[in-house]
C-alpha cells in the first residue's frame, strides 16, 4: 500500500473544461462593456435614407433623438398610415416637441446644455412637410444643431 | 486530530450562469455610432429685418417638388448634375475688383456668382416631397462645398478639409488644436456654407 499507486485507469485522459467558464466571462465581460441599451422601442417605420457626406455623432449621452415615419405595421390598424412623431416610447403630436426638448436639457447638467444636438431619424418616405413642422418647433426650442441621421451609402439609392 | 477537508463548492454550474449572462447580453447589445448630416437651423428672429440686398446672379435656386424633380436656376436638372452644377457656381468667381475672386477656378461667367463668399444657395422645397429626395439633395450640395473645400485646403495646407475637421472633432487628437482650429476657419472662410432653406410651399 504505497503512497504512489494509483494508476490505474488508463486511456485518453478527459479535456478539461475548468478554464471554460472564464472564458464565457471574458466574453460576458466584453459584451457589458460594449452594450448600449436601446432605451425606446420604435413604433415608427425607421428607414433611413443613404447620405455620404456624414460626420459621426459621438457622446451619446448628449443626443436627443426624435423619430418620425409610418406607424409600424402593427400599430397601423389603430393609428392608420399617416407619419408621425415618436418622442421617447409614445407617439406625440408637433407641439410636444418644446417640451420634450425642455425636459431633456433639464435632465443634463448645465455645462453639457448648449451641447445637445438633435438627432432626426426619419423614414426616408415622410412628407418634408412633417420634417419643416418639426425644424420649426426646434428653432421655437433653440436646439439649433441638428443632425440628419442616415445610412451610409451613395444618396442616389434615396431616389428609387 | 483529523483534519476534516472543507468540502468543495462545485463550480460546474459557473459556466452555465456565465452563459445565460452572455447570452442576455449578446441579445440587447447594439453595437452602432450614428451618423448623419450635420446642419444649423437659423434662430428665430423677433425683429423682422430687411434682408442683405443680393444680387440674383449670387443666388443658386434649387427647387425640389413633390414628385422629387428638380429645377436648378429655371431649368430642369438629373440628380447627377447638381453636385457639378453646384460647385460651378460657387467656384464661379466672376466678380472685377472688389468682388475678385483670387482662388476661384471657375469660368468667370459674369452672370453667375460673384463670388463664393456671396454665393447662396436658396433650397426650396414641396410639403409632400420625399424626404429621402430632400436628404439626397442636401448631400450633394453639402458634397459640393467639402470638395471646394478639400481643394483650397489641398492648395494651402496639403491635407484634406474634411480629415482636418475629423482630427478637430476627435477628443483625442494629439497636436496644435489653435493651428488646426485656425486652418478650418480660414478655409471656411473662403467657401462659408451659405445654405438657406425656405419655408415649403403648401
Amino acid at each position: 500500500m504505497s503512497k504512489f499507486k494509483k494508476k490505474t485507469d488508463s486511456g485518453t485522459p478527459a479535456i478539461s473544461t475548468a478554464s471554460l467558464p472564464d472564458i464565457v466571462f471574458m466574453l460576458l465581460f466584453f459584451f457589458m462593456v460594449v452594450t448600449v441599451m436601446r432605451d425606446s422601442s420604435l413604433k415608427v417605420q425607421n428607414i433611413l435614407p443613404f447620405a455620404d457626406q456624414v460626420e459621426k455623432l459621438d457622446k451619446k449621452n448628449l443626443i436627443m433623438y426624435i423619430y418620425a415615419g409610418k406607424p409600424s405595421p402593427r400599430y397601423q390598424e389603430t393609428y392608420g398610415t399617416e407619419a408621425r412623431i415618436q418622442l421617447n416610447d409614445k407617439y406625440a403630436g408637433i407641439g410636444d416637441i418644446q417640451q420634450f426638448i425642455k425636459e431633456e436639457r433639464q435632465s443634463k447638467r448645465e455645462e453639457l446644455r448648449d451641447k445637445l444636438t438633435t438627432a432626426l431619424k426619419v423614414d426616408k418616405e415622410t412628407n418634408m412637410g412633417l420634417v419643416s413642422d418639426i425644424k420649426q418647433e426646434l428653432r421655437q426650442a433653440e436646439a439649433l444643431k441638428i443632425n440628419y441621421t442616415t445610412k451610409e451609402g451613395d444618396a442616389m439609392l434615396n431616389l428609387q | 486530530m483529523a483534519k476534516r477537508p472543507a468540502p468543495e463548492v462545485n463550480a460546474g454550474s459557473m459556466a452555465d450562469i456565465a452563459f445565460l449572462l452572455l447570452i442576455f447580453f449578446l441579445v440587447t447589445t447594439t453595437i452602432e455610432t450614428d451618423s448623419g448630416i450635420t446642419r444649423k437651423l437659423p434662430p428665430i428672429d423677433d425683429e423682422q429685418q430687411d434682408p442683405p440686398p443680393l444680387k440674383e446672379k449670387n443666388i443658386f435656386i434649387v427647387l425640389v417638388n413633390a414628385k422629387g424633380d428638380l429645377l436648378v436656376e429655371d431649368e430642369p436638372m438629373a440628380f447627377e448634375d447638381l453636385r457639378d452644377a453646384a460647385i460651378t457656381f460657387l467656384d464661379n468667381g466672376g466678380g472685377t475688383g472688389d468682388e475678385a475672386c483670387n482662388y476661384c477656378q471657375g469660368p468667370g461667367d459674369s452672370d453667375s456668382s460673384d463670388n463664393p463668399v456671396k454665393a447662396v444657395i436658396s433650397l426650396q422645397n414641396d410639403r409632400r416631397t420625399e424626404y429621402g429626395t430632400y436628404i439626397a439633395v442636401q448631400n450633394e450640395l453639402v458634397a459640393a462645398y467639402n470638395e471646394l473645400r478639400n481643394r483650397e485646403a489641398n492648395r494651402l495646407y496639403g491635407v484634406d478639409f474634411t480629415d482636418m475637421e475629423a482630427a478637430f472633432n476627435d477628443p483625442e487628437f494629439q497636436g496644435d488644436v489653435d493651428k488646426l482650429k485656425e486652418r478650418i476657419k480660414k478655409i471656411q472662410e473662403l467657401f462659408p456654407q451659405k445654405l438657406s432653406e425656405a419655408e415649403p410651399k403648401r
